[in-house]
């Protein structure tokens, strides 16, 4: 066992290191905001990467939600939608949302910001690998979005690519779109691995003397298990677009049944990705409301060790339920039955964290300022999800289900949450501490309860039209009279004016920014009287974060301990 | 630092007699190193799983192919032989260089594992030429699909490997070598020996 002052200087310490290891020193914008190893710089360029990616993705979202309302006509600020462009919208809103906008904010800013700063060290592991991260995160980025502007246009083929759809240029009719979208999903990869090894070795070896496992803060462990479950389910789904792309480019048939190949292979292995990654964006916004409740509740966190091992448990079984998504691919029954128990099962660990939530509320002194209210919004709205994930896991009602708009309202009840609504909860959590300014409170009051009813507007009717057999993936439903009722069509627009509500509550988020930037009053250090080490420095934390390093001497939630001379107790505080 | 130094080292804290240093599991470079191998172990087994998956719902008969030429078994068995001498003699040096031994020690069999490693690539590469030759290409069949894409990759993992035992013995030989960086290094080529036999056993056997 190696012991160490500083994480990164362990390894080949080098001249840069050495260099400007703590003294802040002038640089230019260049080496400062765009060429930086700093963490917090990093956080920053992947938020604000992140959420630009978000308006991208949700202008895609009002243009398919515009052209499904009101089919076939001219569309503010997009134009006609042709069914080519209506295919690549929702394919990109898709793999935008969750790609290039929840797991940039909710892992890698919050990962980047809060890892080093709540374990107390003063930069990653390794900063100039984390630099790469965000380049190569970039440079995905641009690909994505590059490929709206080649022949043929963007990918059409939902966001899940299954071939043969995604595989052959004669069915998807983008030759180039295709492969630039696996190409940039891939890339995206990349810089998330290079970012995982950064939040797992430097949460497991960089952690400030006296931080022992656990007393490490929620948000933390959620990230590293995360990142954990991305590292490892990734590795097929690699395999798979390696085996994607030589279909597409090179004439190979590996998804090709007429040529030996299977094209069910495909949906294990994305999907062998794809359900693990649900929870590794749910856990870092669990991790992120769980900071948020306790801190406003006043409570030590309920169960802290409780919620450590579910969160174990829950990455391990993700790992079990990948084919409920495949009950009407054709797969064996029995496997069905096996794969509709485990996902009844993983359903016990995730509702005992929202029970270890609301246990951490009761009787709590709950201050209801905007990041709490975005927070207990988590509970109650992802609650909705978790409950109809219930009917689409067992497989008997799932086939029923299928392909319906339930699916979205269901899927859209679990990752608006997580994305949106956490992300928005730690944001406005931590941006006082990221930047020394507070926000407007009632600005961001407005901005939440318009984001909500909005937000509740757009889905709950799809969960009655998806329960009446509304399909999705259609263009336009003037071809399926038995789907074209009135009832149907004014739930459907009832879901696009509660879109449009939504979208026109981020005018608030915008003000709000303003307004925190012109004339936010200063935060201090510690501007919600909470625990954790990083309310321990300055806001906004200089370079290498703490002067001096803190050490740690207690649990990271010790709130109204009785005795005590304040409400908290800071983890850094000396014992009296 | 002892008790005296600092009087407010509280009792509550594990291993209060120890002094406040960060502790570290391994060192940060093996463990980003650990982590990595655990990803590429998940890409290829993603890989295993989908050639097993074809290979078994092939209709009888039809895997191998009919008409496609056959892998090369024996000569293959002797490379694997030599990758795994390669693997053994890193870990030598890697020996010799944890008891701090001369540096010829060290780089003696450094240099024989990278020539080793290095001949079994281009063993593979003659081989794949020949068999391109013979009409075994990546069009042809699944089967040949599968082949150039798994051995592929582990030859692209065994480059990697190899670049980076030779970057260890240019630093080494520059007396700037880092026991971290070595033994992540070494956890690298390992992991590339110690794949190989299982690709081996899959896809040749």
């Amino acid at each position: 066992m190696t012991t160490t002052t500083a994480p990164h200087h362990a390894d080949a310490p080098t001249a840069e290191h050495v260099h400007d290891a703590h003294d802040a020193h002038e640089q230019s914008f260049f080496t400062k905001y765009l060429w930086s190893t700093d963490h917090k710089v990093i956080g920053f360029q992947y938020m604000i990467t992140g959420l630009l990616m978000a308006i991208i993705g949700g202008y895609m979202a009002y243009g398919f939600r515009m052209q499904l309302a009101w089919p076939g006509e001219w569309i503010p600020g997009v134009g006609f939608l042709s069914s080519g462009r209506y295919n690549a919208f929702i394919t990109t809103h898709g793999t935008v949302m969750i790609f290039w906008f929840a797991m940039p904010v909710l892992i890698a800013a919050f990962g980047n910001w809060l890892i080093p700063l709540m374990t107390g060290c003063d930069d990653m592991a390794f900063p100039r690998i984390n630099r790469l991260s965000y380049q190569v995160f970039l440079i995905s980025a641009v690909v994505l979005i590059g490929s709206f502007f080649v022949d043929g246009g963007a990918f059409g083929g939902a966001w899940t690519a299954y071939p043969p759809l995604s595989s052959k240029a004669t069915m998807n009719l983008t030759p180039l779109g295709s492969t630039l979208w696996v190409v940039a999903v891939a890339l995206e990869f990349v810089a998330f691995l290079l970012g995982g090894i950064n939040f797992i070795t430097t949460a497991m070896n960089a952690r400030a003397p006296g931080m022992s496992m656990m007393n490490i803060p929620i948000v933390v462990w959620m990230i590293v298990v995360a990142s954990i479950l991305f590292m490892v389910s990734v590795g097929p789904l690699v395999a798979g677009a390696a085996m994607l792309v030589f279909d597409q480019q090179l004439g190979t048939h590996f998804f090709d049944p007429g040529q030996g190949g299977d094209p069910i292979l495909w949906q294990h292995l994305f999907w062998f990705f794809g359900h693990p990654e649900v929870y590794v964006v749910l856990l870092p916004a669990m991790g992120i409301c769980a900071e948020i409740i306790t801190c406003n509740a006043r409570k030590k966190f309920f169960g802290y060790k409780t919620l450590i091992y579910t969160v174990f448990a829950t990455g391990i079984i993700s790992f079990f339920v990948w084919a409920h998504h495949q009950f009407v691919a054709g797969i064996d029954p029995r496997m069905a039955n096996v794969f509709t128990i485990t996902t009844l099962i993983i359903s016990i660990p995730i509702a005992e964290m929202l029970f270890l939530f609301i246990a951490t509320l009761a009787g709590g002194q709950i201050r209801l300022n905007v990041p709490m209210l975005w927070a207990l919004s988590f509970v109650a709205e992802f609650l909705l999800g978790g409950v109809t994930g219930i009917f689409l896991g067992a497989s008997g009602s799932d086939i029923y289900f299928h392909d319906t708009y339930f699916v979205i309202a269901h899927f859209h009840y679990t990752f608006v949450p997580i994305a949106v609504i956490a992300c928005f909860a730690g944001f406005t959590h931590w941006i006082p501490k990221m930047t020394g300014r507070m926000m407007n409170e009632t600005i961001g009051k407005l901005h939440f309860w318009f984001t909500i009813i909005g937000f509740n507007l757009v889905f709950l009717p799809l969960f009655i039209t998806g329960a009446w057999g509304d399909h999705r993936r259609i263009y336009n439903y003037d071809h399926f009279p038995d789907l074209t009722n009135a009832a149907m069509q004014d739930l459907r627009i009832a879901s696009t004016v509660g879109l449009l509500i939504m979208i026109a509550a981020q005018g608030f988020f915008v003000w709000n920014l303003l307004w925190t930037w012109l004339k936010g009053p200063p935060a201090g250090d510690n501007p919600w009287q909470a625990t954790t080490l990083e309310w321990a420095t300055t806001s906004p934390p200089g370079h290498g974060n703490f002067h001096p390093m803190p050490t740690v001497y207690r649990g990271p939630y010790e709130y109204s301990v009785p005795g005590a001379a304040a409400d908290f107790t800071p983890q850094h505080l000396p014992p009296a | 630092m002892t008790a005296i130094s600092a009087p407010m080292m509280p009792l509550e804290v594990k291993g209060g007699a120890e002094p406040p240093a960060r502790r570290q599991l391994v060192s940060s470079a093996t463990l980003g190193m650990l982590i990595f191998i655990a990803v590429e172990l998940m890409f290829f087994a993603g890989l295993i799983s989908a050639f097993t998956i074809v290979k078994s719902t092939a209709p009888p008969g039809a895997w191998p192919p009919p008409g496609q030429p056959r892998l090369p078994l024996e000569l293959t068995g002797i490379t694997t032989l030599v990758l795994l001498c390669s693997g053994a003699l890193a870990w030598l040096s890697w020996r010799a260089f944890s008891r701090r031994a001369a540096t010829a020690r060290v780089t003696r069999p450094l240099v024989a594992a990278l020539v080793l490693g290095a001949s079994f690539v281009v063993v593979q590469g003659v081989e794949w030429l020949r068999l391109v030759g013979e009409g075994l290409t990546m069009r042809a069949s699944t089967y040949g699909s599968f082949f150039y894409m798994i051995v592929g990759a582990h030859a692209l993992h065994a480059l990697a490997g190899l670049a980076a035992l030779a970057w260890c013995w240019r630093r080494h030989a520059a007396g700037r070598l880092a026991p971290s960086s070595f033994a992540a290094v070494l956890a690298l080529w390992t992991f590339v020996v110690a794949l190989w036999p299982a690709l081996y056993a899959v896809v040749y056997l």
